[in-house]
């Protein structure tokens, strides 16, 4: 945890009031208009994020987007646990959107996390700059990364809360003219214990935020939190099952128009041209729309514009991505690992010479997985309205701040013109990052035909065929077996459009490593999906772990144990699982129990899965151990549902999964044909958190990775089948 | 002229295409979002409602379909004193929603179910429950079932 002064100070002076925790790399005017912004009368603002209104009520202004992390929740605990205010009268609000609320502690979390010069990977696409830049220049108020409690939490949330309370404090102390040290507080209140007297922070708010404070904030021993580490329920639930909940999709306003809008099937192809007269007779159609690559239809309302669209006949062309399929890409990434050198590289040691080891025993085998789709449940809506000059935009993203500025652009107007009322999102997983929603570009281009505002809506046809996918990747491995059975050295080479050298945590003590990227786009959009590239090589090396393992005639844990330093976090994992999971207690017959252990976001990740596989050749796991080491939770219910959403999304992703590619376009259509796994198949799912003082660890992401290799290993203990491709169905048999 | 139908109670009378699925009427002109829109298909299930008291996916049946019968939807479904169902105060207190988007569709999927079985055991649950919830709030759902019917000692069962 590192506080660092100048967080507070503008040009020395140390400052809390209006003061925004931004202003250490914004401009001050921009600062200033966002403190009018969230200040209401006689309620004082506390650095970015915090107000407290005269009856005690605290809002606070998360930067974050909530679509089901439960992140906002776990935010306002960590700031209401420094600030000691009364859970009841804590209130949380998006942050406007705009640059004086810029995540800053985000940006500050990845300098500390990662190689100085190098974009957080799941920004890629996002901002095609230095890290130096995305920290000074690029406003950021992402939602990704599994990033909202280690970074804005730990480096935001808790620094504006103990800085309100310093600050209630300082103020208290000159109306009593009392020593701040006789002062203690508790819930929402400023007491003095010798005189029995106290006062409510709302009583002290306006003043206390104009107080002078110096030096970094005193922040509660963890021994006294009252709110991080409990499992308080999310503060967004009650509206989420009464139906009250409103998401991007469910915007009204006067005189709303929707559209619905289809692109060229092969991506890279342009519209050719379209004859609107079928829409058009439609009732209720309004206009036909064509953009460079798509169609759109304008009506009063979906049906009538889906109705309009699926009547016309457009010609696309193919933009020369014809002859691509989903077996052409496989060959020419694995072509290209045999014949190319590799575009970036990460590791230790001289793989080369450990390969070449006389003595040691060579173990090789080649890897592959699909794209596959984020399917998020609620399909792509916004809207917009041109209006005086002035765009005004309402929906559900992963950067609202950073999608203004795409609005813009695309509007061809200054980003002050731009609103951006953010909204609910019904599931994102990196779908909803800005670089790759073509839906702002579409929404803008269609606003400024009609006087009325107007909803884009994707049919889930559009959704599955134009999706930002998991990248369809190749991968070779090869390790060295060394006589005691022991892994001499190892190479990962793998093709995939996007590097993911630093982003791998490769957590194994060998003596030789190498991570070699070797770059191969398509015509697809691909980028982060739940976990990123942790996902794909998470499945890669704890599937060849298992395969170096059963080559030493050894059990994959012992194995794994030698691998791994003793008294490690690691290995602390890796054995409490085993442990809990009765890892070598005898199974039912045709059933098998696999591990995998994966480090990613700063977590570090266990599961056992025991499965079996259907006459039918359907995987099925029928339950999953998993202990996460992810430092210290903050919402110890939260968490839990975090690493078992992910491992369920995993199954569903590795089981049934694949986006393929015929003739340059996507096959798969919607639910029917890109199978998502449901309940029947969910497996139960046990989770326990090892906690550590190490430096905090993401969520959302890491439950992810360990899942499809765990499967996999699981699969070959019942089976002995290895599958080395994603999805697993009708692999193995019985 | 307009197609009759009584949706939450009250009586509406709607003037659209007959073949319009009844989840844009219920969504765009009777201005009720709690239901939402999934897949279009109906495969997933968001846009569940109830029609005469049974499940029905409301993107595939046409409005003219449902003439003159009783639609429940998500807001329907608390008490008129706005207490909420057993299967909400469950859902909150098994704390279910993720993202949230699916959860109108697997309430309703949950009370139909109850309303069918009485105490639904595991295998009903797995049987009835084809919703699709992509944050994978599964097992939490057959949690919250079993809690809303006071099957509380199979609810506590495992801790995700």
């Amino acid at each position: 945890m590192g506080v660092k002064r100048r967080a507070f100070l503008i040009g020395g002076a140390a400052l809390i009031g209006g003061g925004l925790f931004a202003v250490s790399w914004s401009e001050r005017a921009a600062t200033r208009r966002a403190a009018k912004q969230i200040t209401k009368d006689k309620a004082g603002v506390f650095q970015t994020w915090i107000r407290i209104a005269e009856d005690d009520t605290v809002t606070i202004f998360s930067p974050h987007v909530d679509f089901g992390q439960g992140s906002v929740t776990g935010l306002a605990q960590m700031a209401a646990d420094e600030l000691d205010a009364e859970w009841s009268k804590i209130v949380v609000e998006s942050a406007p959107v705009m640059v004086a609320f810029a995540n800053a502690p985000l940006a500050k979390g990845f300098g500390g996390e990662l190689l100085p010069f190098s974009v957080p990977p799941f920004l890629n696409g996002i901002v095609g700059s230095a890290f130096a830049m995305v920290a000074r220049n690029i406003p950021l108020q992402v939602t990704g990364g599994s990033s909202s409690i280690r970074a804005t939490g730990q480096m935001g949330m808790r620094v504006a809360g103990a800085a309100a309370r310093n600050a209630l404090i300082t103020t208290a102390a000159k109306r009593f003219s009392v020593p701040e040290s006789e002062l203690t507080t508790a819930n929402s209140r400023v007491i003095h214990a010798k005189s029995g007297r106290a006062l409510r922070y709302g009583e002290l708010a306006a003043e206390a935020a104009d107080a002078t404070i110096s030096g970094e904030p005193k922040f509660k021993d963890p021994k006294d939190y009252r709110l991080i580490g409990r499992p308080i329920p999310r503060l967004d639930i009650p509206g989420k099952v009464n139906g009250s909940a409103q998401f991007g999709m469910d915007v009204q306003l006067p005189d709303l128009r929707v559209a619905t809008i289809m692109a060229a099937p092969v991506r890279g192809g342009k519209l050719d041209g379209v004859d609107p007269a079928a829409a058009l007779a439609i009732k209720g159609v309004e206009k036909v729309i064509e953009l460079d690559n798509s169609v759109a239809v304008l009506a009063k309302g979906y049906w009538q514009a889906l109705t309009g669209l699926r009547a016309l006949s457009p010609k696309f062309s193919d933009g020369g991505h014809g002859a691509l399929s989903s077996a052409s890409i496989a060959a020419a990434q694995a072509a290209k690992i045999q014949t190319d050198k590799p575009d970036n590289k990460s590791g230790h040691g001289d793989v080369p010479a450990a390969l070449a080891t006389s003595g040691v025993r060579l173990v090789e085998a080649h890897y592959a997985v699909p794209f596959i789709h984020h399917a998020m449940m609620e399909p792509f809506a916004l809207t917009a309205h041109f209006k005086d000059g002035k765009l005004d935009l309402w929906g559900g993203v992963q950067d609202p701040l950073h999608s203004r500025q795409v609005a813009a652009e695309a509007a061809n107007i200054s980003t002050d013109q731009v609103t951006f009322h953010p909204m609910m999102m019904g599931g994102a997983f990196g779908r909803r990052l800005p670089g790759f929603c073509e839906i702002i570009g579409q929404v803008v281009q269609i606003a400024k035909q009609t006087p009325y505002p107007v909803k884009l809506i994707w049919s889930r046809e559009e959704e599955v065929k134009h999706g930002c996918y998991r990248p369809q990747a190749t991968a070779n491995l090869k390790a060295a077996l060394d006589k005691n059975g022991r892994i001499a050295g190892w190479t990962t080479d793998y093709a995939q459009s996007e590097d993911a050298t630093r982003e791998i945590r490769f957590v194994y003590d060998v003596p030789a490593y190498a991570l070699r990227h070797y770059k191969f786009a398509t015509n697809q959009h691909d980028g982060p999906w739940r976990s990123v590239n942790s996902n794909q090589n998470g499945f890669y090396s704890e599937s060849f772990m298992d395969e170096l393992a059963l080559a030493a005639a050894e059990d994959p844990y012992q194995f794994r144990r030698k691998h791994l330093h003793p008294g490690s976090r690691h290995l602390a994992v890796l054995d409490d699982v085993a442990k809990r999971s009765g890892w070598s207690t005898p199974l039912t017959t045709g059933r098998g129990r696999g591990m995998a252990l994966v480090e990613s976001f700063n977590s570090i990740v266990a599961h056992v899965i025991e499965a079996s596989v259907g006459d039918d050749g359907r995987p099925r796991a029928h339950k999953v151990w998993s202990t996460v080491d992810c430092g210290r939770v903050v919402n110890p219910d939260g968490a839990a549902a975090q690493i078992m959403g992910g491992i369920i999304m995993a199954l569903s992703s590795c089981v049934d999964e694949a986006i393929t590619l015929e003739k340059g376009a996507v096959v798969q259509s919607n639910f029917h044909d890109y199978r998502l796994l449901k309940l029947a198949e969910a497996p139960d799912v046990d989770v326990h958190f090892l906690e550590s003082n190490a430096s905090m660890g993401g969520l959302g992401e890491p439950g992810v990775p360990p899942t499809a290799p765990a499967l996999a290993n699981a699969i070959f203990a019942a089976t002995g089948t290895r599958i080395r491709q994603l999805p697993f169905r009708n692999q193995a048999k019985a | 002229m307009g197609i009759d139908v009584e949706v939450n109670g009250k009586s509406f009378s709607i003037d659209a295409d007959p073949n319009t699925p009844l989840l844009w009427v219920i969504r765009e002109e009777l201005r009720l979002t709690g239901t939402k829109f999934g897949c279009g298909i109906g495969a997933c299930g968001a846009c569940s409602v109830h029609v005469d008291g049974e499940i029905t996916r409301s993107c595939l049946i046409p409005v003219a379909a449902v003439a003159g019968k009783r639609i429940t939807t998500i807001e329907g479904i608390a008490a008129p004193n706005g207490a909420l169902h057993p299967v909400q105060q469950a859902w909150i207190d098994v704390q279910v929603p993720q993202c949230g988007y699916c959860q109108s569709g697997q309430i309703m999927a949950a009370v139909a179910l109850i309303k069918k079985t009485g105490l639904p055991t595991p295998a009903h649950i797995d049987e009835s429950m084809t919703n699709i919830c992509r944050c994978g709030t599964y097992p939490r759902i057959r949690r919250a079932i079993l809690a809303a019917t006071g099957q509380a000692a199979a609810a506590l069962q495992g801790n995700s």
